[in-house]
């Protein structure tokens, strides 16, 4: 029942490792940096819209 | 003293809401709103956010026009220095349609509610109590929905007689017995629901005193029967001192210490004041450094980091070109406990240097772990 517009998402590389570690977000127009975590709300919705087709992460930079 | 008079004066400790531990909400007195005590809601806006800590007011669906104002202000029915909630409605919704629904809710985490039993023959009945104040009357609906396992509701009634009164409502919600029970973890055990409008989509679904297996959206809101707060204009909702504890019967409010609430409240948010605020940190190869920030209490999950204007300073400012890098210069080793705020793009660092410094400039450094 919550409500959550995630307009753009992009995994974020580790400097030193060049690891996937984090992904920066937009939610309800605010930028967040996500933790690869199951259990964080935002993390969990990201991937449920992934898993829908609603959303795609795109690659680090 | 005798044994007789320790036991009455444990009653009346108890009557006086004394005994500590019952209330199962956090924040139910209203009183800690670290986020900022306003604010503002739009149906092309911001339509799902928290006020007081704890406590987040959603409008679900198409709304076209509600907007208003959610608001934490000193009015209370008990003490004249006392908080409540107040949702105060701008723009109302010309109709309210079919799809459109409006809560008040608070999301209770697993493990903080497996006294209850549910799904077994043990299970517990609860009893939720507050006080409510509106411009308008009607009979409003309140649910406990459970989203673990096979997802469960039940929704209940309160009439709301007198406009624009403090009114106290005390609802029982039998034990629930079926639907697999509440998963022991960290995730979403209860949603303590509090409905403001529901159209003809939100209601008739037969969760209105009794629980049942959540069928779809006519039962989220089964029972209420006003819309009028939503499509008001200048309408009102407040409430506060909720309370739900184990039992069928309704205890005085227990009073916690604006610290405990507030600890409770940081284990889902919490956040570093603008200001000068200063990290000891450490040179990251070359390029990066990595700022230690202790967190005030071990959060529910690892949590996500708003991403705001933040300052960061090298010792000495040796390095100015990086004294204040761009948002995408930032990222996270984060933990429950500390995060490590990593910030790229400087150069010539050593190794294993330390005394870096981070200022949170004209934003809040905020971290979120909520359900």
């Amino acid at each position: 029942m919550n409500g959550m517009n995630i307009t753009s998402a992009q995994y974020m590389a580790h400097p030193i490792t060049n690891e996937n570690d984090g992904i920066e977000a937009t939610i309800d127009g605010q930028a967040y940096y996500i933790p690869l975590a199951v259990g964080n709300t935002h993390y969990d919705e990201i991937m449920r819209q992934v898993e829908a087709g609603d959303l795609t992460i795109a690659d680090a930079d | 003293m005798s044994r007789a008079r320790d036991f009455a004066n444990l009653a009346g400790s108890a009557d006086a809401g004394g005994l500590t531990g019952k209330n199962i909400l956090i924040n139910g007195g209203q009183t800690v709103a670290q986020r900022g005590t306003s604010t503002s809601m739009a149906h092309d806006g911001t339509t799902d956010a928290f006020g007081v800590d704890r406590f987040r007011i959603s409008m679900g669906g198409t709304h076209e026009q509600l907007d208003g104002t959610f608001a934490q202000v000193t009015d209370h029915p008990l003490s004249v220095s006392g908080k409540s909630s107040k949702w105060t409605t701008g723009t109302a919704e010309s109709s309210y349609d079919s799809d459109e629904y409006f809560y008040f809710a608070q999301l209770i985490e697993a493990q903080n509610v497996q006294h209850l039993q549910y799904g077994g023959s043990n299970a517990q009945s609860v009893t939720l109590s507050f006080y409510v104040k509106s411009s308008v009357t009607g009979t409003f609906a309140c649910n406990l929905y459970k989203p673990d396992n096979t997802l469960r509701i039940i929704n209940k009634t309160y009439a709301i007689s007198s406009a624009n009164t403090w009114e106290k409502k005390t609802i029982t919600f039998p034990a629930d017995t079926g639907g697999g029970g509440i998963n022991n973890d960290n995730g979403q055990g209860l949603y303590a629901v509090w409905h403001l409008a529901a159209g003809s989509g939100s209601v008739g679904g037969g969760s209105n005193g009794a629980w049942k297996t959540y069928g779809g959206l006519t039962d989220w809101a089964d029972g209420q029967a006003t819309n009028a707060v939503a499509t008001t204009a200048g309408a009102t909702w407040q409430v506060t001192d909720c309370q739900l504890e184990v039992g069928e019967q309704a205890t005085p409010f227990e009073h916690r210490s604006f610290a405990d609430e507030m600890i409770r409240c940081q284990r889902y948010y919490q956040e570093i004041a603008s200001g000068s605020t200063y990290f000891a940190g450490n040179g990251l190869g070359t390029s990066n450094i990595i700022v230690g920030i202790p967190l005030a209490t071990s959060m529910r999950a690892t949590p996500s980091i708003k991403q705001n204007g933040y300052t960061f300073h090298r010792s000495g400012n040796v390095n100015s070109a990086g004294a204040n890098p761009s948002v995408s210069n930032f990222a996270y080793d984060i933990g429950r406990n500390a995060v490590g705020v990593r910030i790229s793009g400087w150069a010539s660092n050593n190794t294993d240097e330390v005394a870096y410094n981070v200022t949170p400039a004209t934003e809040v450094l905020t971290f979120e772990a909520e359900l």
